[in-house]
């Protein structure tokens, strides 16, 4: 398969391909990684080196495509996600005085193996699907369709507001590292899906506030007593 | 002509949504009705010749084979077309004298309801089979809604409704396979009937036809166990309308199976495809005899009547295919033969006990059975309608209903020579499940007769009824016309059937149907039920003759004459001191033994098919909505987890779809 490249000359081997490669894999890891954290400060420094390994990735890829709006795409991803909203998201966890430890509704164990099978699955798709793409673009999308669904994972198996907040921005994370590792992806959809961040990321923030004035807690088990209350 | 008299009807059933004045609109409809029964039976007369048209209208042009819909007739369709325009023409000039106030609402259906039934007949194609017959399934819903005030007849129109869904969901994929076993020609799904002949299904995709085609038509047709729905729409209609459903409509199911079953799958189906029509036949036969001994509804009778006959003329199809598929036409033909005539003798004398229950209704102001009684003095005409086509209900020598059932049993009895002990013995157990119907049905035919008309009456409405108005009484004497002819003369009714049964079973009853005579085989015994009539007649008057002149010796020997059974009245307690009207015996009265011995077990209080598939069914929709509801209150975290599992299902079909 890996010499079927056609269009690229990258492959197995030269430097471009390998870097990129890397970083795809470094920011895999730390989606791992946001699994099993248990601490919310923990969590939220994860996902700032995370985004900041995209920030990387996209930059590299600027350079090997030769792309200049990549550079911007990475200054935004370098600037947004990996400084001002950890940055915010700090602020907020001792606004609420909640950087103690926190509880995960899965084990860590499980998550990790859910997690490999999950990954497991975005190969067995990615790889048949995109028979035709070059050999970069195809586990470059098979990475990040990774990333996506760990993120997922981990917005589900946490109970806590802020971590599946960060959960929810490590999926992000996942569809910009698609995004760059398309050649010729327009710079439309890094901005908006940028915007959509910082959008989100008011919307939950308000959340936060909303749901610690009502119920004096974060725990969003919280909000199940709620809906379950009137049956 | 045909295509013509129905494409008319539709028009005039439009036309009647505006311009509402009802003895014109039912006199042209049975004017049309009246002139495509000519025309079916001119048909019929010539031998069948199979004639086709293309209307210019149908389905937007490019996506299925046939531009517009087409349109033909053959010996099979031009059968099914008389029995339907017979009972139309009658029906409508019945309606004109019984027509109610509320009924006006059905005004513009029952034109459109006859033609949508004549275009499923003359379908030529697949869509528009399916669009009459869908047509008609509507329009019949909405007859059956005419008296929506009755909150029995909305809950009757609602459970309708559901079953005719459930007929179209299933018909639409039947044909869908038989369309894709003829292939498709250039992207196009070749619906024409002509091109499903070419291509028959074959295992599994044929047991498929099998299976939708019994459940999409067998529903409309009352087969069990889709059959629920007769007893209760059929009184919420009215009646004339109620005539036109129980004798055409489930006519129109029935023309569907055959269509489909003999003639597009072709002659190369196996030996076991005739064994759930007969089931279905056998069960609904017996079902719906023993329903129609204990209803106290006169109209729901009828229906649970139809619901045998249905099944008997299933049964004569289920034999046909059997004996086909085991390479004996001769069987076939008489079998096919037994159920095509019984069709046409029910659906003559069918409509006829509708119009003439439909009389009682309206004269007596009521369908409860309980209420009537004594209705031959007030309604003479009426009562012998009734008692004749209660006759042919029965089944009794020389009336229609009887040629029909007597083939059929010859069918069923020659049976067991297509060989193996497994159909041996289903055979001997159809014989004897089919003559314990037939027994129920004529107990239920009595039981009518003698509680609705004869006796006293049990209401004070019931001792002042009025006999119906002229035109209906026309109708009614027309159709018991008829149904003395179809009696009486069963060999050239099946002359006309001859050429259908040539084409679906490869052989006629030739040398079998005489004028005066039918034999099962071209070497045995008939029936001529003229001569029979004949001496049924001098045997009847040399009774009553002895009888009178034993009864004038015993008046002059001085011997007192007494009631016989008390005129069928108990002796009223003592507590009772005003008379004894309410002790006559009643429908309840008659039907308590039958319920004691085989009500208890068989029906489960009221209907195995409610018992055993509709409540169940009503607890799986319970249970699926509250899965719903529940749904709807889960938290955010369930839902996204949900979202996920979705996602990930996804994901993993096409994972394994690619590898």
């Amino acid at each position: 398969m890996r010499g079927a490249t056609m269009t690229h000359h990258i492959g197995f081997g030269a430097l471009s391909y390998d870097l990129a490669h890397l970083l795809g894999g470094t920011a895999l890891v730390l989606s791992f990684a946001l699994l099993y954290q248990r601490r919310v400060s923990a969590v939220v420094n994860t996902y700032a080196l995370q985004a900041l390994v995209v920030a990387a990735a996209a930059a590299w890829q600027g350079w090997v495509q030769n792309e200049p709006q990549l550079y911007l795409t990475a200054l935004i991803a370098l600037v947004a996600k990996a400084i001002i909203i950890p940055l915010a998201l700090h602020g907020i966890i001792r606004r609420l005085e909640i950087h103690r430890s926190i509880e995960t509704a899965f084990g860590v164990f499980p998550s990790m193996a859910v997690g490999v099978l999950l990954v497991v699955l975005a190969i067995l798709v990615v790889l048949p699907t995109t028979l035709g793409a070059a050999t970069l673009t195809r586990e470059d999308l098979a990475t990040a369709l990774s990333v996506v669904l760990l993120g997922l994972l981990a917005m589900i198996t946490r109970r806590n507001a802020p971590t599946q907040v960060v959960g929810f921005f490590s999926l992000e994370n996942g569809l910009i590292l698609a995004a760059v590792g398309v050649t010729g992806m327009p710079m439309v959809v890094e901005l908006s899906t940028a915007f959509l961040v910082l959008v989100a990321f008011t919307v939950f923030g308000l959340f936060f506030f909303r749901i610690r004035d009502r119920l004096g807690s974060l725990d969003t088990r919280r909000l199940d007593l709620v809906t379950e209350e009137p049956r | 002509m045909l295509a013509l008299v129905a494409v008319l009807l539709l028009a005039l059933g439009a036309a009647a949504t505006i311009f509402r004045r009802a003895p014109a609109v039912l006199g042209v409809s049975a004017a049309l009705s009246a002139s495509g029964a000519a025309a079916a039976l001119a048909s019929l007369i010539a031998g069948g010749p199979t004639l086709a048209l293309a209307l210019p209208i149908g389905l937007p042009s490019g996506l299925m084979a046939p531009d517009g819909m087409t349109l033909a007739l053959d010996p099979l369709s031009a059968m099914f077309l008389l029995i339907l325009f017979v009972a139309a023409a009658f029906c409508a000039v019945y309606a004109i004298d019984q027509h109610e106030a509320e009924d006006r609402r059905a005004l513009a259906g029952f034109p459109a309801f006859v033609g949508a039934m004549a275009l499923a007949l003359l379908a030529a194609d697949a869509f528009t089979l399916v669009f009459g017959f869908e047509l008609m399934s509507a329009v019949s819903w909405l007859l059956v809604l005419a008296r929506h005030e009755d909150a029995d007849s909305r809950s009757a129109g609602i459970f309708y409704v559901g079953m005719a869904l459930f007929g179209g969901l299933c018909l639409v994929p039947a044909f869908a396979v038989l369309a894709h076993a003829g292939g498709a020609h250039a992207g196009l799904l070749d619906l024409r009937f002509s091109a499903m002949r070419a291509a028959p299904p074959e295992g599994w995709r044929a047991a498929l036809v099998l299976a939708l085609v019994l459940l999409g038509a067998g529903s409309k047709a009352g087969l069990v166990p889709l059959h629920p729905w007769l007893p209760l729409a059929h009184p919420a209609a009215p009646s004339h309308v109620s005539a036109l459903m129980s004798g055409a409509m489930t006519k129109v199911g029935l023309y569907v199976i055959v269509r489909v079953l003999f003639d597009l799958c072709g002659p190369a189906q196996p030996l076991w495809w005739g064994i759930p029509l007969i089931a279905a036949g056998a069960a609904s036969a017996l079902i719906g005899a023993l329903r129609a001994t204990a209803d106290g509804d006169i109209k729901s009778v009828l229906a649970c009547s139809t619901i045998e006959n249905v099944g008997l003329i299933a049964v004569g199809l289920g034999v046909a295919l059997v004996a086909r598929g085991a390479d004996l036409p001769a069987l076939a033909a008489l079998a096919l033969c037994a159920a095509l005539l019984h069709a046409l003798g029910h659906g003559v004398f069918k409509p006829l006990m509708f119009l003439c229950v439909g009389s009682v209704a309206h004269g007596a102001g009521t369908r409860s059975l309980a209420r009537l009684g004594g209705l031959i003095h007030r309604m003479p005409v009426t009562a012998g309608c009734a008692i004749l086509g209660a006759a042919c209900l029965a089944g009794l020598p020389v009336f229609a209903g009887f040629a029909g059932e007597w083939l059929l049993f010859q069918a069923v009895l020659a049976g067991p020579r297509i060989g193996g002990l497994a159909l041996q013995t289903l055979f001997a157990a159809l014989a004897a499940v089919l003559a314990l119907s037939v027994a129920l049905a004529a107990a239920a035919a009595v039981r009518l007769i003698g509680v609705a008309f004869l006796g006293r009456p049990r209401g004070p409405r019931a001792a002042v009824a009025d006999e119906a108005g002229p035109r209906a009484r026309a109708a009614m004497i027309g159709l018991s016309g008829l149904a003395v002819l179809l009696g009486l003369l069963p060999g050239p009714a099946i002359w006309l059937l001859e050429p259908a049964l040539r084409g679906l079973s490869g052989a006629g009853m030739a040398g079998r149907a005489g004028w005066l005579a039918i034999s099962p085989t071209q070497e045995s015994f008939g029936y001529a039920p003229a001569a029979i009539a004949l001496l049924v007649a001098l045997a009847a008057a040399g009774g009553m003759l002895a009888l009178r002149r034993l009864a004038a010796r015993g008046i002059a020997l001085g011997r007192e004459r007494g009631p016989a059974w008390a005129n069928g009245f108990a002796a009223p307690p003592a507590w009772l001191p005003f008379g004894d009207s309410v002790t006559q015996y009643g429908g309840a009265s008659f039907s308590e033994p039958l319920q004691r011995t085989l009500g208890r077990t068989l029906l489960r209080g009221g209907d195995p098919a409610m018992h055993w598939l509709m409540r169940p069914l009503l607890a799986a929709r319970g249970a699926i909505s509250r899965a719903a509801d529940a749904m709807q209150v889960l938290t955010i975290r369930r839902i996204l987890t949900v979202m996920f599992a979705v996602l990930v299902l996804f994901l993993a079909v096409i994972a394994a779809v690619e590898m």
